[in-house]
């Protein structure tokens, strides 16, 4: 059975295309782009020809893109370079709502005696310019916010936020990892310092990353070792991946104007046929500012990991924020951030869809759960009609208290 | 991913039970949906042979919460109320070829359904809501709830309560105290007495056991009347058997298989099943 991928956000499938251009770099052209020889020299011009073409999906020049093995390196070095520069400002600023790359890496600054502010959104999963403005003093380091949130796609307003940053002088990171390849982004444009962008998010391979450093950004390496990445990045070059990135942007960017438009609608189709089919189900998120491919909804009353695997019998592949369905017994910290009530997190399923979507894949979905919904309620002690024992609080006891 | 079973999977799209008695004997209602897990269970109860005649539930939870709801009312319709107190949560994730350890807490879920439901019928205090301290106030588990699942099944550590429990998964500032409590509980007059929690059946001696019984027990009785059987295979608890000489086409089989059954269950083990093959 061929599967329904509707898991975009969490990987992508590799583009023929940058198979194709990966290829040789297995098989014939191995060599080191390091070597003096022609043989590794080669391989290092397309190397500088991959950096060109990631760098153009941003607009930047490039020389200001490092390659890195994946998202989180981009993150972790983005943040690491920051108090490094700055070892006198101890403070740092993210929200409460970004991938565990920066969360985590947040929190393992706050153990070494930083103070971390971890900003809130409201219901609609939004930063309050003014919370943020206010954040920001003469110790901050750095801040990093999304570029557009993982699981809702809600989209924060960067350009702003950046420009406010700026203004203070203060260092500005996104991880642009969600936006990469969806949102057309403009770093010539945009007031930020550094952006984290992945590979495998936009149809190139897993193990490859990149992270923007605007020219003039000070900046301290995170792997430390070769002159690979000109001392940026030490490590003998992921080429064959590098070249696959490469690729994979420039494919991206010839896509982004049509398959944009293209996606929302087909999401808002899906979004709109579940919404109403599926009564007690809702849309988390702002619905207006989202990411083009992805949605969140959730279905009151059942349990997400119980969804996707009846899902999973009909080869849909999608995600939730339920607590089973996260390995850990915590529900989606996001959710949580949002303040959606707990019989609401629990049901949340995320689709996420790709430029290799069609129409007729979300047709199928859209026959198909509407009946699953209904039969798990069916099993549920808990609804609109039946009594539940301990009403669905908003706020569980002890949760949130760690930010 | 996790990796279910395909028996957790089987129970999990195909759930036995499912529903509301109306008119219950006994209700247990354990969980809640903050926490992500929750399960009604209702019983009809003969009350003159105590005997449970019927048990449906509704789960609110993941796939193998919902897979132990189902195996549990599985295993005690037809049992009596005292028998049926004696199916423990480990009954529950053996039936279903083994949970994945960080699931186990809904075989636990089950057994404390189950232990509520008895205590309504009984007219008691359901024995997890006794009152005690919280603990983990991420997911509402009490110091009793911890001291009592970690003595029934041998828990050591933090990780295994939280397991078993949920207890110290959330926000993990109770795991301090998780330890506390079980350096204690490991330490006290009260568990060294305690004998050590019988280990978990090994399939060999599993299969060893039925065989034995099959030998001993069943053949001779069933040869005595010319008929037979064979055992064709084991899996998991599955006792595959096939009928020879004057068992083969004897309109009394099923009560037959029933009886089979019903011996291995009281001599190897409590969630046994056997079908004809």
């Amino acid at each position: 059975m061929k599967p329904i991928y509707l898991d975009n956000n969490a990987t992508t499938a590799v583009a023929p295309e940058v198979l194709e251009a990966m290829l040789p770099y297995y098989r014939d052209l191995y060599g080191n782009p390091s070597s003096m020889h022609t043989f590794g020299g080669q391989v290092h011009r397309k190397i500088e020809e991959a950096r060109a073409q990631v760098a153009a999906l941003i607009n930047a020049e490039p020389e200001e893109i490092v390659f890195t093995s994946c998202g989180s390196e981009s993150d972790n070095t983005a943040l690491m370079s920051a108090v490094e520069s700055f070892p006198h400002k101890r403070h740092v600023i993210t929200t409460r709502v970004e991938h565990p790359a920066i969360l985590n890496f947040a929190r393992f600054l706050s153990r070494k005696g930083y103070r971390v502010t971890f900003l809130p959104v409201d219901s609609a999963g939004r930063l309050d310019r003014d919370v943020f403005l206010k954040s920001l003093d003469d110790d901050t380091a750095i801040v990093s916010i999304m570029f557009a949130n993982n699981e809702t796609g809600v989209i924060f307003p960067i350009s702003e936020l950046g420009e406010l940053a700026r203004e203070k002088g203060i260092l500005f990171h996104t991880d642009a990892v969600q936006a990469g390849g969806k949102l057309p982004l403009d770093v010539k444009k945009l007031a930020v310092d550094m952006l984290s962008l992945s590979g495998h998010k936009l149809h190139a391979p897993k193990g490859v990353g990149a992270l923007y450093i605007r020219k003039g950004t000070r900046f301290h390496p995170y792997i430390i070792g070769g002159h690979q990445e000109h001392g940026r990045r030490a490590g003998t070059e992921n080429v064959a991946s590098i070249i696959g990135m490469g690729k994979a942007c420039e494919l991206a960017l010839g896509h982004l104007a049509t398959e944009a438009s293209r996606l929302a609608g087909l999401r808002d189709g899906l979004e709109q046929a579940l919404v109403a089919s599926c009564p007690d189900a809702r849309v988390n998120g702002d619905i207006g500012n989202r990411l083009p491919n992805t949605t969140n909804i959730s279905f009151e009353f059942v349990e997400g990991e119980a969804i996707l695997l009846r899902l999973n019998e009909f080869g849909v592949c999608a995600s939730s924020g339920s607590a089973c369905a996260s390995g850990s017994l915590e529900p989606s910290h996001v959710l949580r951030a949002m303040g959606i009530p707990f019989t609401a997190i629990h049901g949340s399923i995320r689709f996420s869809l790709s430029r290799f979507t069609t129409e007729s894949e979300l047709n199928r979905v859209i026959e198909i759960l509407p009946p699953i919904i209904n039969e798990l309620r069916q099993l549920s002690p808990y609804g609109r009609d039946k009594i539940m024992r301990k009403a669905p609080g908003d706020v569980a006891a002890g949760f949130d208290k760690r930010s | 991913m996790w990796d279910y079973t395909e028996k957790v999977k089987d129970f999990f799209l195909h759930p036995k039970n499912t529903g509301e008695i109306q008119n219950p004997d006994a209700v247990g209602e354990v969980g809640s949906i903050i926490c992500g897990d929750a399960l009604k269970l209702t019983l009809k109860i003969d009350k003159t042979t105590g005997r449970i005649t019927d048990a449906k539930f509704q789960t609110f939870g993941c796939a193998s919460a919902i897979a132990s709801s189902s195996v549990l009312t599985e295993l005690i319709k037809g049992k009596t109320v005292d028998e049926a107190l004696r199916v423990t949560n480990q009954d529950i994730a053996d039936f279903l070829g083994g949970l994945p350890k960080e699931k186990m807490h809904c075989s636990v879920m089950g057994r404390e359904a189950l232990e509520a439901a008895i205590a309504n019928y009984r007219g008691e205090k359901k024995p997890v809501e006794v009152e005690g301290k919280v603990i983990c106030k991420c997911f509402e588990v009490t110091e009793e709830k911890i001291r009592k699942v970690a003595l029934e099944n041998h828990l050591t550590t933090v990780e295994d309560v939280t397991n078993f429990t949920k207890a110290g998964g959330g926000c993990g500032s109770c795991v301090p105290e998780i330890e506390t409590i079980l350096k204690d509980l490991w330490s006290s007059p009260q568990a060294q007495e305690m004998p050590q929690a019988p280990k978990p059946m090994t399939n060999l001696r599993k299969i060893a056991l039925i065989q034995d019984v099959l030998e001993q027990e069943i053949r001779p009785r069933l040869q005595a009347d010319g008929g037979d059987i064979e055992l064709k295979d084991i899996v998991g608890n599955r006792v595959i058997v096939s009928f020879r000489a004057l068992c083969v086409g004897c309109p009394m089989g099923d009560i037959t298989i029933q009886g089979i059954q019903e011996k291995l269950r009281e001599l190897v083990s409590s969630n046994i099943v056997v079908e004809e093959e």
